[in-house]
């Protein structure tokens, strides 16, 4: 009895912070809507989010595209097809590991940032301070977090996708030999704008918006004590990495399946 | 002072205030008014809602029933322009400071200012300036929260409590946490802001002795309710022996020593 009362009390609370994130999510769109003359704040948080990832997004990048190369050539090699290295590297980069990596380190590396800085405003009181002055709390501080985020994870998305091209191209090029003229020309002929890259690019402006929203409503609700802040961090990462795997299937479901 | 004479300039009314947060009732038909021009003290043993009365006034809690007012209109119960309008005539000094820790001590106390109003920077930098030198911290305007002493922390807060010229300021246990002199200091501003800026100062607290000694007059909140008001000499002589307890810190007294436990021979011998 008392295991299926737990059960029911657990998928009541799930149903209310489901409801809760979306009443959430509109008024930070307000608040991102509201921010939107205000580029300094804007700015100031891309350097958080944005920049401060790209160190992590490069070398993650440049590995996976090496890894790419290798484990395309060692098949590739067996049909004598090794000069489509160059088609295979950039489009799975680009369709899939590119904004779907990038959205697993952007989670991880940002988002759980975001969580505990959110988390410690609303428990150092910050926040209630901020709503005395009069100032709203969701355009002054939500808003450009979230303007921010979905700026830059596509361009994270590109950043990883361009790296890992170059990654693939030193493992095909420089260590198997394959003619980099080959290697370019058959990304060129084989990459199609539309259906790849702005694909990709709508999938991580996606994913930018689920980590961004799952990280800002995790910190904003979350309990303002230091167990309560940790709890928060670490659902912010599980949360958004999971949701952003599923909404890849989903995604990828509609744009290819057609 | 009378009640009866202090509502006819008083500037904070709560009439049948009810408010319960999910289980746990906190006020349960609590009546007070606020002075105007005065220092007014409330104070309670923890947990008896002081400051949730705080809240309450600066509209971040909707009572359940019953009325809250400030300078004549009832407090919004709805977040927008009216709420916001009303917050600009608020100062409110909490109990962690809650500067924001990425601006600097001068930021801090401009930021007010920048998000509220459309004055040039020179005039905020004046502003600013004036607001730090009543609180002591001029000097300090470059450094960083994080550099600060809890003392200092609270000053820089309060400079940025009355950057705005509010009609009262709220100030949520001011005392918590401060060595001596840092609580002169406390002290001294409270009651001299209190009458040079001509406000209306609400200090909840429960330290006895600094309340009293800054009090115009008192409030004492129990179990939902005012137990006990006047000035502190009234308080200090009444014979009601909950507030004598209260006001002279009794370990036991109407509020017993002992929490409600079944008996204690009976308990030991299982």
């Amino acid at each position: 009895m008392d295991s299926i009362a737990r059960l029911g009390r657990y998928g009541i609370d799930f149903t209310f912070r489901l409801g809760e994130s979306v009443l959430f999510l509109v008024s930070a769109i307000r608040g991102a809507a509201a921010s939107l003359s205000r580029w300094g704040l804007i700015i100031e948080q891309i350097y958080a989010v944005g920049v401060l990832t790209m160190l992590i997004t490069i070398v993650s990048g440049l590995f996976v595209g090496m890894v790419i190369g290798l484990q395309g050539y060692y098949q590739l090699v067996n049909f004598s097809a090794e000069s489509s290295l160059g088609l295979v590297v950039a489009l799975s980069l680009v369709r899939e590991l590119g904004p779907v990596l990038s959205a697993l380190l952007f989670a991880g590396r940002a988002g759980s940032a975001l969580t505990a800085e959110i988390g410690l405003m609303k428990a150092t009181e910050q926040l209630a301070a901020m709503e005395m002055m009069a100032v709203d709390p969701v355009s002054r501080i939500i808003g450009p977090r979230f303007v921010a985020g979905i700026i830059s994870m596509p361009l994270l998305a590109a950043l990883f996708s361009a790296v890992g091209v170059l990654g693939g191209y030193l493992v095909g090029h420089g260590q198997f030999g394959i003619d980099q003229g080959v290697y370019w020309t058959s990304m060129q002929t084989g990459v199609d704008l539309v259906e790849d890259i702005l694909n990709g690019v709508i999938k991580s402006v996606v994913f930018g918006v689920i980590v961004v929203w799952i990280a800002l409503y995790e910190g904003y609700a979350s309990a303002p004590t230091s167990e309560g802040i940790s709890r928060a961090t670490t659902r912010t990462v599980v949360w958004s990495s999971l949701s952003v795997l599923g909404s890849d299937y989903m995604l990828t479901g509609l744009m290819y399946g057609g | 002072m009378s009640l009866q004479h202090l509502s006819e300039d008083s500037i904070v009314e709560a009439h049948d205030l009810h408010f319960a947060y999910s289980d746990r009732p906190v006020f349960d038909g609590l009546n007070l008014s606020i002075p105007r021009g005065k220092v007014t003290v409330i104070m309670g043993p923890s947990g008896c809602g002081k400051s949730t009365f705080l809240s309450l006034l600066g509209g971040r809690l909707v009572p359940d029933k019953g009325r809250i007012s400030f300078d004549g209109t009832a407090v919004p119960s709805k977040s927008g322009p009216e709420l916001y309008a009303m917050r600009r005539k608020m100062g409110m000094l909490f109990q962690k400071s809650a500067l924001l820790t990425d601006l600097n001590v001068f930021d801090n106390v401009a930021f007010p200012f920048r998000e509220t109003t459309r004055l040039p920077e020179a005039l905020i930098r004046i502003q600013v300036l004036t607001k730090l030198q009543m609180v002591g911290l001029r000097g300090a305007c470059d450094m960083q929260p994080s550099e600060l002493s809890g003392g200092m922390a609270r000053r820089v807060a309060l400079a940025r409590a009355i950057a705005l010229d509010p009609l009262i300021i709220m100030y949520d246990e001011p005392f918590v946490g401060l060595d001596p002199i840092s609580m002169g200091i406390i002290l001294k501003l409270i009651r001299n802001l209190n009458d040079v800026l001509n406000l209306t100062s609400i200090v909840v607290t429960h330290d006895v002795t600094e309340g009293c000694e800054i009090a115009d007059y008192v409030y004492l909140l129990d179990g939902g309710r005012v137990s006990g008001s006047g000035t502190p000499e009234q308080l200090s002589t009444q014979s009601d022996p909950a507030i004598e307890q209260f006001m002279q810190g009794l370990a036991d007294g109407p509020v017993g020593f002992h929490y409600p436990a079944k008996d204690y021979l009976e308990d030991l011998a299982g």
